[in-house]
Order: C-alpha cells, then sequence, then structure tokens
C-alpha cells in the first residue's frame, strides 16, 4: 500500500492547507491519545500533567507535528528522509510501533473536526495511507 | 460484563438521539468502501463503486448504510448485555456473509471519523473514549460466534 502520486498531491494539497493549525492539530491529537488509549501515557511519566490542554502535551504535539512536516517535505523517500527520527525512536525513546497507529487515528478524527468539509472520503485515503508509510519509516530502525 | 460509567452511558444514548440515521450510516459506509478498499468484496452485487463518486451515490450503499446503523440501536438500547444482543447477528455474518470480522472495525473506525466530523468540537477526548469503548464492544460481539 505505498503512495502514488495521487496520493502524494492529496498530501501535499492537504498539507498547505492544514500546516499553519499543525500545533494546534498535534495537541488535540496527542491528548485525545493519553485519554482514549491509557496504555500511551506510559511514555510520558516523565511530566507533571498529561491532561489535554496541558503545557507538556501541546509543546510535544508541536514536535510530533514537525515530524509529520518533516515527512511530506520528504514524501518521495520517507526510509531516507526520517532516517534521524528512526534511530532516535528506535535507540532512544524505544515507542513500541503499535502505538502509532493510535496517535495517527486522532490525528485523521481531530483532522474530521477541524476541517470537515475538506476531511473527504478521498483526502482520508491519502492522509490514512500517508501516516502509514510515515509510521512504518519511523520504525525502520528497530530490528 | 462491560462495566459503564455514567458519563459514558449517558454520552452514547445522547450520540444516538441525536444521530442523522439517514445521513451517518450512509456516509460511514461509503466512506469505509472508499478508505479501504478491499471491503468491497462483499458488495460485488451492489453495481458501480468504481471511484468515490459512485460509491458515495450508490443508492445500494445508501441504503445499506442506513440499514447498517439502524443495526446499532440494539446495542443502545440493550448496553449491559451487547454480547447476547448480537449473538444471533454475529452468526448471520460468520455463516451466512462470511465477512472477516476486521471489517467490523474498519467500520467503526469510519463511523467515528464521521461523527467527529459532524459533532465538531463537541466531540471531545471524554466523548470519544465513550464512543470507541461502545463500538469496540459492539465489534468483540459481532465477531464472538465466530467458529
Amino acid at each position: 500500500m505505498s503512495l502514488n502520486e495521487s496520493d502524494k498531491a492529496v498530501v501535499r494539497a492537504t498539507w498547505s492547507k492544514i500546516s499553519k493549525a499543525a500545533d494546534v492539530i498535534g495537541a488535540d491529537a496527542l491528548g485525545r491519545m493519553l485519554c482514549i488509549y491509557p496504555q500511551t501515557k506510559t511514555y510520558f511519566t516523565h511530566w507533571p500533567d498529561v491532561k489535554p490542554g496541558s503545557a507538556h502535551v501541546k509543546e510535544h504535539g508541536r514536535k510530533v507535528m514537525t515530524g509529520v512536516a518533516m515527512g511530506v517535505a520528504k514524501i518521495d523517500d520517507l526510509s531516507a528522509g526520517l532516517l534521524e527520527l528512526s534511530e532516535r525512536h528506535a535507540f532512544q525513546l524505544r515507542v513500541d510501533p503499535a502505538n502509532f497507529k493510535l496517535l495517527s487515528h486522532c490525528i485523521l478524527v481531530v483532522m474530521a473536526i477541524m476541517y470537515p468539509k475538506d476531511f473527504t472520503p478521498e483526502v482520508h485515503v491519502a492522509m490514512d495511507k500517508f501516516l502509514i508509510s510515515l509510521s512504518l519509516a519511523i520504525s525502520e530502525k528497530y530490528r | 460484563m462491560v462495566e459503564w460509567t455514567d458519563f459514558e452511558r449517558a454520552t452514547i444514548q445522547n450520540l444516538f438521539s441525536k444521530m442523522d440515521y439517514e445521513l451517518v450510516g450512509p456516509a460511514a459506509l461509503s466512506r469505509c468502501l472508499v478508505v479501504y478498499p478491499w471491503t468491497q468484496r462483499y458488495f460485488g452485487n451492489f453495481g458501480n463503486l468504481y471511484n468515490a463518486e459512485a460509491i458515495t451515490s450508490n443508492e445500494n450503499v445508501i441504503n445499506h448504510g442506513k440499514v447498517v446503523l439502524h443495526g446499532l440501536d440494539r446495542a443502545v438500547k440493550n448496553m449491559d448485555n451487547i454480547k447476547d444482543t448480537y449473538a444471533e447477528l454475529s452468526l448471520l455474518h460468520s455463516e451466512k456473509l462470511h465477512v472477516d470480522p476486521d471489517n467490523f472495525r474498519l467500520l467503526a473506525d469510519c463511523l467515528t471519523i464521521v461523527v467527529a466530523s459532524r459533532m465538531g468540537s463537541d466531540f471531545t477526548g471524554d466523548v470519544q473514549a465513550a464512543f470507541q469503548k461502545f463500538l469496540a464492544v459492539v465489534v468483540s460481539s459481532l465477531g464472538r460466534q465466530y467458529h
């Protein structure tokens, strides 16, 4: 299920529409994930507050979306483009890759909430494929 | 036995009382057929499913979407015994329709997205958690009688 040229075009066009709200999207998606899938909180025990809207959640949501932006920029070769991020997740952070799909799902839900008219089924499928490909590229260096 | 908090019960009742079945059902099913195209395997006799527009405007998809969403009513009315409520439907999907139960999860995800797009900011993290928990129980019950 790799990205074809049509998918990439949709992802780029969608990103240009939503990128200015990236921080808000990231914060909301991360907050939702921590709330809906409590097991994900195990990675953030060093934060005093994991509630949606907290400073840590906001800052980290922003960081995550910076990674997504990088993915859009390097969409033609995600594995190479995200090599450093993959190494960080593999050797330092060691986030179980099963969690990537949980966050991806929350990102899609936030997009549906914020852009109900733009988040058509066609945009949905392209973004779903993109986030899956991104997750795969981040998992690249795990083993 | 699934344990529901007062908030979860109230959220589910509230969500479904306000749901526009005629719009949400077809939207969720057609989205599922577009986003996860392999789900089209069960609808070979539905006619033109060639592209997103054809799927979304397909009369059979629209009608079936309404049927599927109304199917959730039984769970909404019997939240304390969803497993038994769907025992027969589960057998039907297994023995007659031969639907891979993973598809229920895919449709549930599309339903979440459609409801989110309609509710906007009212679809908070807590509401989403309750809705997804409810759908997870439904999905599990529908797969329960497979053998």
